[in-house]
């Protein structure tokens, strides 16, 4: 590592990078020496907490987000591409959906990876995936299963980008893909949750596109909806703020977020190795 | 609608049209920046395109203050609209369909009033809207319309996001944003089974907008002369 090439990179980016480490700019450009004098280990730690104090973020913070990420999408695309490939499909339109799906799950993996390495990160390696989590589940087989885990894996997908966006904020490009990454997989899980209102064979007639309360139907997958009967937002109590605001309308208007801890747990279920 | 361009506020805050009040702001507000001045809401209905330089139209204030309000005024469209096509359903609604509507409504009227109460003293007043190119008696027209403003809400929230400086008001854009997305896929697959979501780009990616092309599809519906010019770029 070659701390004085790392700081005259920045530099060409961010001309007020030593300023913004220290007002001593000399005394910056000394950090060299203080670095030959660290055990090799402990350089990145030094490097990563300098970053910090000038952003208040790492960059190793935005990458982990995008590798927290890249897992999600990775997660997705496999089990969209699968049942794709083992197509027990009942309708055109069904299979048009998850088609629909896959193809954006499979763009997302393939952004995060170049963003991640243009960052200069490395991705993360693709999990092995058990989508019947451990044979509680059987999707490629049975079609409500199928939309169930489906409607799952979005309604937390969405959740998780939700929770990570103020890591962002210091990167706005990052987070502008974020976002919009975010907001097609609320598109999604609207469709999938649709999708599973309407089936023929197992019908959920209180089942909306949006998340009322906490409700969800079955019980395996109640960790993906904790937190969702959430009523007050930055202070402000949203039932009975107008006349046609109830509860139910309250939770609906504004879906929550999951911390990192959550959705692992969540996903982990389905990841074998 | 007509937005109008002013010269930039003076550093000093004495900017023409920019009234600085001494408003009692809530914690909600501490680190927005400078409230927002309420401006007289003109009820201009004409939609010229001068781009006159006297600076009035509703102020959406300054930094955070103006993303909200800016945020505020297109839930005060939707949730207007909405209530219309409650109030006066189209021909040939079915109860699903009602229902389905009647949800959105309130969710449209809870961002509004939420932004209200969060942005207290600092909010911009009720803003006037046209909806004279709605038919509302036709399923083809309200649905196009809803189509429009949910995709347009979805795409102002993912362009406004990086101008927000306060993680909080950042988390609460995330928390409405994936529901005007849901909004959004509902309305389209209303009109057509499986377009909830055909629109991304080749990354796929959902719509992204500036606020200036935010208000340039929106004007259309909003009479009000807003002063846009105080948002962050």
């Amino acid at each position: 590592m070659n701390l004085q090439n790392i700081f005259s990179e920045i530099e060409k980016t961010d001309p007020e990078i030593y300023q913004r480490l220290d007002t001593r700019r000399d005394a910056m450009k000394q950090f060299r020496n203080i670095g030959r004098l660290l055990a090799l280990s402990a350089i990145p730690l030094a490097l990563g907490s300098m970053f910090k104090k000038a952003y208040g973020r790492t960059p190793q913070d935005v990458l982990g987000v995008l590798n927290y990420a890249l897992t999600l999408e990775y997660l997705e695309a496999e089990y969209y591409s699968t049942a794709i490939t083992k197509d027990i499909f009942p309708t055109p339109a069904s299979k048009g959906a998850f088609t629909t799906i896959a193809n954006h799950e499979n763009a997302h993996v393939a952004l995060l990876k170049s963003a991640i390495t243009a960052a200069g990160g490395t991705p993360v390696n693709k999990p092995t995936f058990d989508f019947t989590a451990g044979g509680n589940f059987a999707p490629f087989t049975d079609y409500p299963t199928l939309l169930i885990l489906a409607q799952a894996f979005e309604d937390t997908g969405v959740r998780a980008y939700k929770g990570k966006a103020t890591v962002l904020m210091e990167n706005p490009d990052v987070l502008t893909v974020a976002l919009r990454i975010h907001s097609v997989e609320a598109r999604h899980a609207a469709h999938l949750r649709y999708m599973r209102r309407n089936l023929s064979s197992a019908p959920q007639p209180n089942l909306k596109p949006w998340i009322t309360n906490a409700d969800n139907d079955v019980a395996a997958i109640q960790a993906v909806y904790a937190g969702e009967d959430n009523e007050v937002q930055g202070g402000v109590t949203i039932t009975n703020i107008a006349t046609e605001v109830k509860k139910e309308d309250a939770t609906e208007a504004f879906d929550e977020f999951l911390t990192d801890t959550q959705v692992l747990n969540i996903a982990k279920l389905f990841i074998a190795s | 609608m007509l937005i109008r361009k002013t010269h930039s506020v003076a550093s000093d805050g004495k900017g023409e049209g920019i009234a600085m009040p001494n408003v009692h702001r809530r914690t909600f507000l501490k680190y927005a920046g400078m409230g927002a001045a309420i401006l007289t809401a003109g009820s201009i209905s004409s939609c010229s395109s001068d781009d006159d330089d006297d600076g009035t139209g509703v102020s959406l204030g300054n930094g955070d203050v103006a993303v909200l309000n800016y945020a505020f005024a297109l839930e005060q469209l939707e949730a207007a609209f909405y209530t219309q096509v409650v109030a006066t359903p189209y021909s040939g609604i079915s109860a699903v369909e009602l229902d389905l509507l009647t949800d959105i409504r309130n969710h449209e009227i809870a961002h509004r009033e939420f932004f209200k109460k969060a942005l207290a003293g600092s909010a911009i007043p009720s803003l006037a809207v046209d909806f004279s190119t709605v038919n509302f008696t036709s399923r083809d027209s309200v649905l196009a319309t809803a189509k429009a403003f949910e995709d347009l809400g979805v795409s102002a929230y993912n362009g406004a996001g990086r101008y927000i400086k306060t993680a909080d008001y950042l988390v609460l854009a995330g928390k409405i944003v994936s529901v005007e997305a849901r909004h959004a896929a509902l309305i389209r697959d209303l009109i057509s089974n499986g377009s909830f979501a055909t629109d991304t780009d080749a990354n796929g990616l959902d719509y992204v907008r500036t606020p200036a092309e935010v208000f340039a599809i929106a004007g259309t519906y909003i009479k009000t002369v807003i002063n846009a010019n105080t948002l962050p770029k």
